[in-house]
């Protein structure tokens, strides 16, 4: 294995990594809320979509990418209105926006399928840092949506636990009656939390069309979605936990293609050898796995699961 | 709790709405195109007693959208030259899956609604379903891509030698890499694809015997990020450059961004990698669409099995770009013309796998059977045959 082979590995990690992590940062906000949203991949799709058009249309990346996060943020609106608004079952309504944004992502896209992309994020050399070895090319020479996940990640650690807002979304997602009884708006916190998870899907769908495999087909989201939302219970609803999880998503993820050309014998198994359709599997073994480690280790005291997850909130009903 | 139900109602409809939405997209489609033909053509003189409509209707059914620059988008071209050739309204429907009762239900709303004569399916795993229904609608006439089955009066299939450009492509990027080490990103290990990664290598070896060709398995046939990234995994292995058999144009992304070549595949996607690109196998399926499409027309048609080659312009190289070296370019003009006039085929021996065996004995030529049965790797290639 080279060593340009080896760096290769990492930075496709990082990338990957950012690609989920985008994503499931939006879902986490929207469950620590308490609201759960099935539809990242729906969202997802329409963010790739409109970002390429938009990029089509303006030629600038970044108009793209606004773009790309404004839809996100409305899509997760209508899950926002179905689900907190009018109080409609999370699980039915999360699984109509992927379906249906899935089919409306290739609607809104069916002249532009196929079509040459006019622009796309390009990497971003950070003076200094880059130039250092292996990890200067794995950490400092990436695409700058990569450097702003970071950020996002950030921001949302400190705004959870160290703000007054933070606080209140954390305690609408525990209990909703309680805050509610504390005067704060439980319909206005949630619907903000569902439209900035939207918001973050839609940025993370642009990332793909905008960067990772730059054009739009339909179906080019291909289940990522999904292993957002399976992130949110592997990082326990916790923005740091959440990266060490996409990191981890990000190198089964990366590792698929390469582990074909890597010579290298473990344990006296060739690892060429391992079939890439079960090395395919990983992230979603590894999904089981986590749960079944999480389930083991809070079997004595409260699950890290917002404890009004899925449950939608009616004041007259209480 | 009434308002619970009609809450969930809502909820309901607006799935409906959206995916009606969604699914809207393929009627409107096929019906504008419906009506893009030439309405005032001659009547067609041999029909059948009971299909009193004036001109002849094909209709096509895909499996991907018409915008995917490759296997749906060459499938289309082929309507389009035919439609324009023969004068028939030709009703297409777009994304319908394999599976489930949609390719049914399109087809038989083509036959019933449209009076469709001929229907053109473009997908494998429509192949069950065709046999039905040409059993059930015994006057239409149904023509399969790429399956194996058939029956003698109605119903037959079509599939082009994809490996015969492939190994002219191969035989461009022999001659241009200069690591020697050509990455080729599969889709699945089934024998199209073999059979194309094996006439590829022979291609390359042919003007470069010291050539590898390093294959990495995505099992998807269009993911582009696994494919542009398996394309950038190859290239940091040493590869410069990358073949692939999916439909998307990310390892060609990935190619140009490394200065790297590309030979991509299913059409000229030159403008999307332009420094990148080397050629491409494509296909070319006017031709057949619009020789089968007269047959019907002139009461002529017979069902066949049809694998038509180089000769026949199903199958086809893409222009070359212009740094490949002109005795190399001289000696692909020699192996095409070879190809087309039937005197020699990729597939001749001595042809050893990668274990040393003989599968193609010197002087011998593989049979139709072998190749479209193939599950070998030939020497040279890096990978495993089985995934």
């Amino acid at each position: 294995m080279s060593e340009a082979a080896l760096v290769g590995l990492f930075v496709a990690t990082v990338q990957f990594a950012t690609l989920v992590y985008l994503a499931a940062l939006g879902e986490l906000f929207a469950e620590r809320a308490g609201v759960l949203n099935l539809g990242v991949e729906g969202m997802m799709a329409m963010g790739a979509v409109s970002g390429f058009m938009v990029g089509l249309e303006t030629g600038s990346p970044w108009a793209a990418f606004a773009a790309a996060i404004v839809v996100g943020a409305l899509v997760g609106g209508l899950h926002a209105l179905i689900s907190v608004v009018l109080g409609a079952d999370q699980v039915v309504s999360g699984l109509a926006l992927t379906i249906g944004g899935v089919g409306l992502a290739a609607y809104v896209g069916r002249n532009v399928g196929g079509r040459i992309p006019e622009t796309q994020f390009t990497d971003m050399s950070i003076a200094g840092l880059a130039d250092i070895r292996w990890f200067g090319e794995i950490f400092f020479d990436q695409p700058p949506v990569v450097y702003l996940a970071v950020g996002l990640g950030l921001v949302s650690w400190f705004v959870l636990a160290r703000t007054r807002l933070g606080l209140a979304l954390r305690a609408v997602g525990e209990s909703a009656p309680t805050t509610d009884a504390v005067g704060h708006s439980v319909m206005g916190l949630r619907v903000g939390a569902v439209m900035v998870g939207g918001a973050f899907a839609g940025g993370a769908g642009s990332f793909l069309s905008l960067y990772m495999a730059p054009g739009w087909v339909e179906g080019m989201v291909a289940g990522r979605g999904w292993i957002a939302v399976a992130l949110v219970i592997f990082g326990a609803w916790h923005p740091g936990r959440l990266a060490f999880g996409a990191l981890l998503f990000g190198f089964t993820l990366a590792l698929q293609p390469r582990l074909q050309s890597f010579d290298i014998g473990l344990l006296g198994v060739q690892v060429n050898e391992i079939s890439p359709a079960l090395l395919g599997m990983m992230p979603f073994l590894l999904t089981v796995v986590v749960l079944v480690i999480i389930s083991w280790r809070y079997r004595h005291r409260p699950s890290p699961a917002p404890a009004d997850l899925g449950i939608a909130y009616r004041r007259e009903e209480r | 709790m009434s308002k619970q139900i009609f809450l969930k109602l809502l909820v309901l409809m607006a799935v409906f709405a959206l995916v009606a939405t969604a699914c809207g997209n393929d009627d409107s489609d096929a019906q504008g195109t419906a009506t893009d033909s030439d309405p005032t053509s001659v009547p067609a003189e041999n029909m059948d007693s009971d299909d009193m409509h004036d001109e002849v209707v094909a209709a096509f059914v895909y499996v991907g959208p018409v915008g995917d620059a490759g296997w749906t988008w060459a499938h289309n071209e082929g309507r389009r030259q035919a439609e324009s050739a023969t004068g028939a309204s030709t009703p297409f429907v777009e994304n319908v899956p394999e599976e489930g009762p949609d390719f049914r239900n399109f087809v038989v709303d083509f036959i019933e609604n449209e009076q469709a004569d001929v229907v053109f399916a473009t997908s494998f795993g429509y192949m069950d379903a065709m046999e039905e229904l040409a059993g059930e609608y015994p006057n239409v006439v149904f023509e399969h891509a790429s399956g194996y089955k058939k029956n003698d009066t109605n119903f037959g299939n079509y599939f082009g030698r994809m490996y015969q450009p492939r190994y002219l492509s191969g035989m461009a990027a022999g001659a241009l890499t200069a690591t020697n080490q050509i990455g080729y990103v599969a889709a699945f290990p089934i024998p199209e694809v073999l059979r194309g990664i094996n006439a590829f290598t022979l291609g390359a070896q042919r003007v470069n015997p010291d050539v590898e060709v390093h294959v990495t398995w995505t099992f998807t046939w269009f993911d582009p990020a696994i494919e542009g990234d398996s394309a950038r995994a190859l290239l940091e292995a040493g590869a410069d450059v990358i073949a692939m058999h999916q439909d998307s144009t990310a390892p060609g992304l990935a190619a140009q961004d490394a200065g790297a070549r590309w030979v991509s595949y299913n059409s000229d996607m030159s403008a999307f990698a332009p420094d990148a690109f080397i050629t491409a196998p494509i296909w070319n399926w006017g031709p057949y669409y619009t020789r089968v499409i007269e047959a019907v027309q002139d009461g002529s048609y017979e069902p066949g099995a049809y694998w038509g080659g180089m000769a026949d312009g199903i199958v086809d190289l893409a222009p070359l770009a212009d740094d490949v070296p002109e005795a190399v370019v001289a000696e692909i003009e020699q192996v095409r013309q070879a190809l087309e006039a039937g005197t020699w085929d990729v597939f001749t021996g001595e042809i050893v796998d990668q274990d040393g065996n003989v599968v193609v004995a010197e002087g011998e030529t593989m049979n139709d059977g072998d190749m479209l049965g193939m599950e070998f790797l030939v020497a040279g290639v890096v990978g495993s045959a089985t995934g």
